[in-house]
């Protein structure tokens, strides 16, 4: 409301403030002039980012995975905005002033455009909570954003702090995570991060697996998990990637697990909502309070 | 050498390749253990892997392995045609191209069933074509134009759709199909596959007759009560449904019905009704075997079957050419 003093007499006026007013609050209060305000992202993550990080007006466009509500947390904001597929023309036309990228994924797309003279910032995918924090800094420093991303980063940080589960002795109980194609999370990836702050641990790092790696049907059932986490299938169509689910040997030990959960949205990218990943886990597997689990110590 | 020798000792060595693929595996269970838990342990995590992982995939290996080594033993004898066998006549891929449409349309999922039934349909559509481009009569390199031409067709038409399908991981499946694999296979699979397998094996025997007739010439044969229209139908159908079933479950695995038959026919006398049982045998200890390598060798990696089967197959068909070239002139 201070902006209406600075000028008091005129219709035009009033009009500016009750829209401005309808903005969030910042929004006008402190972006600089040279704030990108074409900004085009091309990867699912980095669209998240931007969404929670920047004015709605700064952003041109998000990648069409965005809009998918069974990829994408924040597909709901993410469809007020024109879908990219990751094109280099159809992203020329758009004449963005700032590009956002995945740093694995459209390389050659990535090159071309650099060599457009399009300013392309490539983020890799967060392998853990301080990629995260890294990232939200990052980001809110080309978007000028400080004021947000500061409060942003805040608040994640607290939610974190409580989120996490500190206490862990030897009854932790033994989480497996299982993707299509036998795929598992190892050390040094953000799945595995969640499961370990859930107070649970994860076999694919007790048995010196790094990054995605695969994991035989028979490792993981001779392992005997207390927690079977699981991909969120693609319903689209049948393929064989999701045959190791329906195999009676996996079945049998998802019955003698405590658990058996399946990954949602909120694991596919590293955002401030992945924090909910690691509460939404904690309450499938018991380990949201720690004295629950004070069944087999001696 | 002696038929009875050689059956015995070939059975032996299916046995040994049986019982190393049942204690093969990335889990590391004592080997006594794991014969213990096989008739159900104290261990409960072993008794899963030995019982639900293993055994299954080791009794497939074996159906699978003696399908091939079988069919292809009958084919040759038939076609009397030295490269005849289920992956290079394209009996194998046209099967794939009937399991994937049932797998990826969906079907499969509803009424698993319409998985082996597909793939046989194809495989008989192979068969049929193979037959009617080719024939008895027909020279070595009419009939692996002939097969070449349905293998290649069934391959596009497979790549084609997993490339239609929705699924983003169904176009990177194109691999099991076109080399086969044994990895994660259950009871399921097993009970899908076995009764028609099996039921295209009694088919195939009882054409062995028949087929030592042929040898001396197809007048001769039918002068000597040798009813031909029969045997054609047995020899069609059996091979198609023992092969359709086994590609359904395990994918195309190529090589083992050329090799095998070969390798064996010198030492059965060449007499084929003598070569089917030889190469049946020795055919699941191949696949065992193969099997077993995969995962002894890179286990992580998930190397497909057909990979091991085309690196001992491979040089083995370029022998062949160049023994076959020298005879031809």
């Amino acid at each position: 409301m201070d902006l209406v003093k600075n000028n008091a007499g005129g219709k035009a006026a009033w009009v500016t403030a009750l829209v401005l007013a309808c903005l969030p609050a910042d929004t006008a209060a402190a972006r600089p002039e040279n704030a990108p305000r074409r900004v085009v992202s091309m990867n699912l993550c980095t669209d998240q980012l931007a969404l929670i990080l920047a004015d709605p007006d700064q952003i041109r466009s998000v990648s069409y995975v965005a809009h998918d509500a069974a990829a994408s947390v924040l597909w709901q904001r993410a469809r007020r905005h024109a879908p990219n597929h990751g094109l280099a023309e159809e992203v020329f036309l758009m004449q963005p002033d700032l590009i956002l990228a995945g740093a694995f994924t459209r390389r050659a797309t990535n090159d071309i455009l650099r060599r457009l003279g399009f300013r392309v910032e490539t983020f890799y995918p967060a392998q853990s909570f301080d990629d995260i924090r890294r990232h939200i800094a990052r980001l809110g420093e080309l978007l000028h954003q400080p004021a947000r991303s500061r409060r942003v980063l805040a608040r994640f940080d607290d939610e974190l702090r409580r989120a996490t589960v500190s206490n862990r002795h030897a009854s932790t109980p033994k989480a497996a995570l299982y993707y299509a194609n036998n795929y598992t999370s190892g050390s040094g990836t953000l799945a595995a991060d969640i499961v370990a702050r859930a107070g649970l641990r994860n076999i694919g790092t007790a048995l010196g697996l790094d990054g995605m790696v695969k994991l035989p049907l028979e490792l993981l059932v001779i392992e005997a998990p207390d927690v079977i986490i699981a991909e969120q299938r693609d319903s689209s169509a049948a393929a064989l990637a999701y045959e190791a689910f329906s195999h009676p040997a996996l079945t049998i030990a998802a019955e003698k697990a405590r658990a058996f959960v399946r990954t949602d949205n909120s694991w596919a990218c590293g955002a401030p909502f992945t924090v909910g990943a690691i509460e939404r886990l904690k309450a499938a597997a018991g380990t949201a309070m720690p004295k629950a689990q004070g069944g087999t110590s001696q | 050498m002696n038929n009875t020798l050689l059956n015995t000792a070939l059975a032996i060595v299916l046995i040994t390749a049986f019982v190393a693929s049942l204690v093969t595996g990335p889990a590391a269970i004592p080997l006594s253990q794991s014969f213990e838990a096989l008739f159900g342990g104290a261990n409960e995590a072993a008794v899963l892997v030995m019982q639900e992982i293993r055994l299954p995939r080791a009794i497939l290996g074996l159906l699978i392995g003696a399908t091939l080594g079988l069919t292809g033993a009958v084919l040759q004898g038939y076609l009397r045609n030295p490269l005849a066998d289920p992956g290079i006549l394209g009996i194998s891929s046209a099967a794939a191209l009937g399991a994937v449409i049932a797998i990826y349309s969906g079907l499969a999922a509803m009424l698993p069933i319409t998985l082996p039934v597909a793939a046989m349909a194809g495989a008989l559509l192979a068969v049929f074509l193979i037959h009617r481009l080719a024939g008895r009569h027909a020279g070595t390199i009419t009939l692996i134009l002939a097969g070449l031409a349905i293998s290649t067709l069934g391959g596009a038409l497979t790549t084609l759709a997993l490339n239609l399908s929705p699924n983003p991981y169904a176009a990177l499946e194109i691999v099991f199909w076109m080399l086969g694999s044994l990895t994660d296979r259950s009871w399921l699979h097993v009970t899908l596959a076995a009764p028609f397998m099996i039921a295209g094996w009694f088919m195939l025997f009882a054409a062995a007759r028949a087929l030592d007739a042929l040898t001396l010439g197809s007048d001769v044969a039918a002068t000597i009560g040798i009813d031909l229209a029969r045997t054609r139908t047995l020899i069609v159908i059996g091979a198609a449904i023992s092969v359709g079933a086994a590609t359904a479950v395990a994918g195309a695995i190529g090589f083992v019905g050329l090799v095998v038959p070969h390798v064996l026919r010198p030492l059965v006398g060449h007499q084929p009704s003598r070569l089917l049982p030889a190469s049946a045998l020795a055919g699941g200890a191949l696949i065992l075997a193969a099997d077993v390598a995969v995962r002894v060798i890179a286990p992580a990696r998930d190397i497909k079957l057909g990979v091991r089967t085309a690196l001992i197959g491979a040089p083995f068909f370029v022998w062949l050419v160049f023994k076959t070239r020298r005879e031809l002139v």
